[in-house]
């Protein structure tokens, strides 16, 4: 749109308001804009200063949210940008956590090589899951892809040498999570100081969720990104065009499932073990929902929505989870006897989803651009 | 070797499952064809069918058969109930919100559901039982032939109602072309009420035949109800008729490969009648994209 302006400045004093966008690359920019640059600073020192303020407890809770971000970040470019739905997210998930157990705890794989090695088998169990949403559309691909976790189910349960190695788990304790001289697992040792584990964690999982965003904030805004949206919007039209859709939906599902392998990675270190009923298999079908559930309520087809999902539904299931018994108001049915905290819990995550439905069914990312269409429009917001 | 006794024994029980399954299917089918929402609260019609049953026949000591149809009423009125407080608000906004819209009340109401009744399973005391029918070698439960009965009735009822009725009528040409059918006075809003209500009716049945004979009434009813997708989708979202087949295909192919199975191909693995259903839904469908019966989008550029 804006391409097609040319620069023409006005003669007289004055410049055209910072939001106006001149030319293509204007457009494409990342940070556009002082106030952008601000948050993004802002942002930064808050990823830098938190570790410092909370207990080892919440961060334990936020290097959680950080592993869900990950993954649903690969599930919005296929949900949000291509329009393809998954709701066997959780099998990608499964392929990254056991690759830990496998490669970094049993073999003693370095940290980079057994993240690498997770995401190339994300990226291949993609290549072979995406030529179905070539011939399947909509709600008949949702569907097959529920088999998914039932047949990664059988997988594990069948291949007892990945699922249940050691006494019937599949360890990733032992995994070593360290970079060059920085050891995350121990604590990181900074000049003199020492931090510990959940701190270390902290830093490293969410560098990992901004490279994850900026990875599929640059996909989603280049030529492939464009032909995503395009397939999303009308896939034949798409093709009539010159969109490739093989190229697009294939490559779209492999970027996806290695994203969600590169979450079960973090995932697994959230954990001693990972155990393949959870994330396979009926549980599995409904972690896949969990995620399903990060995408729509942070609001389909924007990056930053993911994160803001991951960060609303996981920690308001860990809090329920740790305070349910203790507040008045909601501890009271617990103290009954009445309600175990688990179902306490997925009550009101069924409310959450709900309630947040009825009121903004577009999710938080379409609350928040009314927030900022409001400021940017100032002083004549309406 | 399987001897042929056995092998007619899983035919039969298979064909039992399949009718469970058909009912189930024709639950999601309703709904969807009548408002394009995929319904995974279907999952706790069943649950809560299973339930009420229970709570009508075992706890307070009423005829079963009345229990059953008062089940159906109460199964029915809860979906009303939940079209007309929640999924009417969201006509119109995009699919997947309306899909997770029931993925909330399913979470809601299952979880409801084991709060109010608690995890244990327990027997229904239908009178049915683990009885079984003995025809020379051969042994069939009893619970079996009824369910097969009362899913016949079912759906030759429902073929009745949508062929000869008024409303069954209307909702045919509102599953057709919604906008056309507004445009000739036919109520959306009825049409999608009736649907809803119907579905619950056919949860809460589905519910109590899943528990009688050799099952019992536990928080596992709503699970059963999801691993009926591919029934579902087998036939083709928007044909009852496909449900019905579907799920006959699917209860058979599972009952026969949990027989047939660890004898002759043991290099599948433990277990592979539970994905069974899968593989064959993903054989089915890469050859018919939109099912046996599924009506092929006719797309414009």
């Amino acid at each position: 749109m804006s391409s097609l302006l040319t620069r023409v400045r006005p003669r007289k004093a004055g410049r055209p308001h910072r939001n106006m966008t001149l030319t293509r690359a204007d457009d494409l920019r990342v940070l556009r804009g002082p106030w952008r640059k601000a948050f993004a600073v802002l942002l930064l020192v808050t990823y830098l200063v938190v570790p410092l303020q909370f207990t080892d407890a919440t961060l334990g809770v936020w290097i959680l949210v950080a592993s869900y971000s990950i993954g649903a970040i690969g599930l919005n470019l296929l949900i949000g940008y291509t329009g393809q739905v998954s709701i066997g997210h959780a099998a990608f998930v499964a392929v990254g956590a056991f690759t830990v157990s496998a490669l970094g705890d049993q073999r003693g794989w370095p940290f980079l090589s057994y993240l690498a090695a997770a995401i190339v088998f994300g990226l291949l169990v993609g290549f072979l899951i995406g030529p179905f949403a070539l011939r399947l559309r909509g709600n008949y691909l949702a569907i097959v892809t529920i088999g998914l976790v039932f047949v990664a189910e059988h997988v594990l349960r069948n291949w007892k040498d990945v699922s249940t190695p050691v006494r019937g788990t599949a360890p990733t304790r032992g995994a070593n999570i360290s970079i060059g001289p920085l050891d995350f697992k121990a604590g990181l040792d900074l000049g003199g100081t020492v931090y510990t584990r959940e701190q270390s964690l902290f830093w490293l999982t969410w560098a990992l969720v901004a490279l994850a965003a900026l990875l599929a904030h640059n996909i989603a805004r280049s030529r492939s990104g464009r032909a995503m949206q395009a397939v999303r919007d009308h896939d034949l039209s798409a093709e009539v065009i010159g969109v490739d859709p093989v190229r697009t939906k294939i490559g779209v599902f492999a970027v996806s499932s290695a994203m969600a392998a590169a979450g079960g990675v973090v995932y697994a270190m959230t954990l001693g073990a990972v155990d393949y009923h959870e994330l396979t298999g009926g549980r599995g079908l409904f972690m896949s929902i969990t995620f399903l559930a990060i995408v729509i309520l942070g609001g389909l087809g924007t990056v930053y929505g993911s994160i803001l999902g991951a960060i609303l539904v996981v920690y308001s299931q860990r809090f329920i989870a740790d305070h349910g018994a203790d507040t008045p108001i909601i501890g009271f049915p617990v103290q009954q006897e009445w309600m175990s905290t688990g179902e306490l819990n997925s009550v009101l995550f069924g409310l959450l989803i709900i309630v947040f439905l009825l009121l903004e069914p577009r999710g938080l990312a379409a609350l928040w651009m009314r927030v900022r269409r409001w400021f940017e429009s100032w002083p004549f917001s309406y | 070797m399987i001897s042929s006794d056995a092998l007619i024994e899983t035919i039969f029980s298979g064909f039992a499952v399949g009718a469970k399954y058909a009912l189930i299917a024709l639950g999601f089918v309703i709904v969807f064809k009548a408002t394009k929402v995929l319904n995974f609260a279907q999952a706790s019609f069943v649950l809560l069918g299973g339930f009420f049953c229970w709570q009508l026949a075992a706890s307070w000591g009423l005829n079963f058969y009345l229990a059953l149809v008062l089940s159906m009423i109460g199964g029915a009125l809860l979906g009303v109930l939940i079209e007309q407080t929640l999924l009417r608000r969201l006509l119109g906004e995009p699919p997947f919100a309306l899909i997770m819209l029931t993925v909330g009340i399913l979470y809601v109401l299952d979880n409801l559901t084991t709060a109010i009744w608690g995890p244990e399973n327990r027997d229904l005391r239908d009178p049915w039982g683990s009885r079984t029918l003995d025809l020379g070698g051969v042994n069939l439960a009893v619970a079996d032939i009824w369910t097969i009965c009362f899913a016949a009735v079912a759906l030759v009822a429902f073929y009745l109602f949508f062929r000869y009725t008024s409303i069954g009528l209307s909702m045919r040409v509102a599953a057709d072309d919604h906008e056309a059918a507004v445009a000739v006075g036919i109520n959306a809003r009825t049409v999608h009420r009736v649907s809803w209500a119907l579905a619950g009716a056919l949860g809460a049945l589905t519910g109590v035949m899943l528990a009688s004979g050799a099952g019992s009434v536990g928080p596992g009813l709503g699970l059963i109800a999801l691993v009926a997708f591919p029934a579902m989708i087998l036939g083709g979202l928007e044909s009852p008729l496909g449900a019905v087949i579907g799920g006959l295909t699917i209860g058979m192919a599972q009952q026969l490969t949990a027989l047939l199975q660890p004898e002759y191909a043991p290099w599948l693995g433990t277990g592979f009648d539970r994905v069974a259903p899968y593989v064959i839904m993903v054989a089915i469908l890469l050859i018919r994209p939109y099912g046996l019966f599924g009506e092929r989008e006719v797309r414009r550029i």
